[in-house]
């Protein structure tokens, strides 16, 4: 009921805001398990139109998730596996990742403009990977922000991503070229109309994972660190990096977290599954290449119950392994000698 | 071409004129997949390249292969081969969609039948073993790799920042011998060895590859010798099997295409 309320007010801007502040109350803040619409119903996908069915979902006033499926890459889902979100401020609206394509970013604009009268006023991608700036076509008018490490990372991989997303994803790339981040950004305190941020700069994840977080709302937005209720993604991970990183996140005591990929959720519930996935791959990675396992024998491996109920396995595990077995294995070899 | 019942778990069918179809059947359509179970236009041909128009050929579930589903790094698809058979001679692995079918030619000698490595997939194809027993029988099995492709078409890692002159030819392993899962084998030899493993089909660069390695035990026995080939991933990683653990420590010897040598102990 609530559901449908607020799909029909979203065609009305001014009225979507002010029923969202109604049902949302003072604070701003929302817990998103209890009182918003419990969202996670996955986006309603038209394969014959390419419509990924985004829908805006208000976590505080003026602070929306777009959620993509909790899977793993398929035409059948658009390819739409990250929740992008994105903030009015007073003086515009800032974008956080762009998603998968030329069409997730257009589509994106479209839902923002249905949303909100507040023009766009920059993106921000969390990360270097493909879902977080492929639909940088649709905001190429206004500055688009990344550190200076994801930045070059991008540079560095796009070509790779159009390919292997084309190749995922079929026709939903259409028409899609990597447009890179025009500025650099640094974490810290940013100030944007009335609303403060604070970004936070980590590792593990990738080579330089931000976190945004909404000072007035207490929602957070984790990027790639955070995986709830799905398998990690490692192309570019630390495992151990990322550990030290999860760390010092557990200690900012966030209220709303706006996973990359997984449902949005409250404290660390998420954040505890990507401790304990980790942790796992590292432990076992290690006495595995002690023992001299093989890379296949590795795939094969009996992981705990819980993990292979979540999404993206065993895809993802495959993946795991190809990214950090590896590092272990060539550890675990000593140096021989000359005879 | 005559598809007869052949040894238990394949079917064997030589290469010889057709063979007269049961009286009241219609005659079989002809196979141009030879069998094959994964139905690849490329079978046919490169069993004659490679083992020859005569070769004795039965799909054997024996002869395992295992591999990843899909590919994740093409520059490096994890392949372990296993075949339940004794006496095998030689064990070749070929690739029907690559353009270097060949990866590698094991002579297991006194190891088993069997070896782990990880190769370049240029696009999603079949990776077969064929393993050949004392009767000159190739027993076929393989895995099918999905792949984004492109595995041998790009240079290594080593090659686009020019560190493999630092460390060309050497060798780090380990003799394992507890605590492997499943299978025959009791000791395993795990060697990687520094090498660029150039495909000659990235441009300027020409092949460049570790051709043969043997592995000899401390009286110097040789206890098995493998061929290896351009898709062999770049630094390769190796598993060899045994029944019974080698006496070390072990002496791994071989030689790329440009004659240089590859001489380390493992203990």
């Amino acid at each position: 009921m609530m559901v449908a309320a607020l799909n029909r007010a979203w065609r009305q801007p001014l009225q979507a805001l002010t029923l969202a502040t109604v049902l949302m109350g003072a604070p701003a803040v929302v817990d998103a398990q209890t009182s918003a619409p419990l969202s996670a119903s996955p986006p309603v996908v038209n394969l014959a139109n390419f419509d990924y069915g985004l829908k805006a979902r208000a976590l505080a006033v003026g602070v929306y998730v777009v959620e993509g499926s909790n899977a793993d890459f398929s035409p059948a889902n658009g390819c739409n596996i990250i929740n992008t979100g994105f903030i009015t401020t007073g003086a515009g609206v800032l974008v956080i990742n762009t998603g998968s394509s030329r069409r997730y970013g257009e589509q994106l604009r479209a839902l923002i403009a249905r949303t909100t009268r507040e023009p766009v006023l920059q993106v921000i991608a969390l990360n270097l990977h493909p879902d977080y700036f492929l639909g940088n076509q649709a905001f190429a008018d206004v500055p688009l922000l990344a550190t200076s490490a994801t930045r070059a990372g991008m540079q560095r991989e796009a070509k790779a991503y159009e390919d292997n997303l084309y190749r995922l994803c079929g026709d939903w790339m259409k028409g899609t070229e990597s447009r890179l981040p025009t500025q650099s950004i640094g974490p810290g305190p940013l100030r944007i109309g009335q609303r403060e941020f604070e970004l936070r700069e980590f590792t593990g994840h990738t080579d330089s994972d931000l976190v945004l977080i909404d000072k007035t709302s207490g929602v957070a937005f984790v990027g790639g660190l955070v995986f709830a209720d799905r398998v990690p993604t490692t192309p570019h991970a630390d495992p151990l990096a990322w550990l030290r990183s999860l760390d010092a996140l557990s200690r900012l005591k966030l209220a709303t977290v706006v996973p990359s990929h997984g449902p949005v959720h409250s404290g660390l519930r998420g954040l505890q599954q990507t401790q304990a996935y980790l942790q796992w791959l590292d432990g076992s990675f290690t006495r595995w290449a002690a023992a001299g396992w093989e890379v296949n024998e590795v795939l094969r491996a009996s992981p705990p119950d819980d993990f292979t109920r979540w999404a993206a396995w065993p895809a993802e595990y495959t993946r795991n392994v190809a990214h950090l077995y590896p590092r272990y294995e060539r550890a675990a070899l000593q140096r021989a000698k000359p005879p | 071409m005559a598809l007869a019942a052949g040894g238990s778990p394949g079917v064997a069918y030589t290469a010889g004129p057709s063979a007269r179809p049961a009286a009241g059947l219609p005659p079989p359509k002809a196979d141009p997949f030879e069998g094959d179970p994964f139905q690849s236009f490329q079978w046919p041909e490169l069993r004659k390249e490679f083992l020859g128009a005569a070769a004795r050929t039965q799909f054997d579930a024996r002869v395992r292969v295992q591999g990843p589903a899909f590919a994740e790094d093409p520059m490096n698809v994890p392949i372990t081969v296993a075949v339940d058979l004794p006496g095998v001679q030689r064990l070749i692995v070929l690739v029907d969609r690559n353009p270097i079918r060949k990866v590698l030619e094991l002579q297991p000698v006194a190891a088993l039948p069997a070896v782990s490595f990880r190769f370049k997939l240029e696009q999603a194809s079949p990776v077969r073993a064929l393993a050949q027993t004392a009767d000159g029988l190739w027993h076929v099995g393989g895995t099918w790799v999905d792949s984004a492709g492109g595995g041998c078409t790009v240079a290594g890692g080593s090659r686009a920042d020019g560190s493999w002159t630092q460390t060309l030819g050497q060798v780090s392993g380990r003799i394992y011998a507890s605590a492997l899962p499943g299978g025959d084998s009791s000791a395993r030899l795990r060697v990687r060895i520094m090498h660029p493993m150039d495909t000659g089909l990235v441009g300027g660069i020409p092949a460049f590859f570790v051709s043969k390695l043997a592995v000899r035990d401390a009286a110097n026995r040789e206890l098995l010798r493998i061929q290896t080939f351009e898709p062999v991933s770049e630094n390769p990683v190796f598993s060899f099997e045994f029944s019974k653990a080698p006496a070390g420590p072990l002496r791994i010897v071989g030689v790329d295409n440009n004659g240089n040598r590859i001489d380390s102990r493992v203990e």
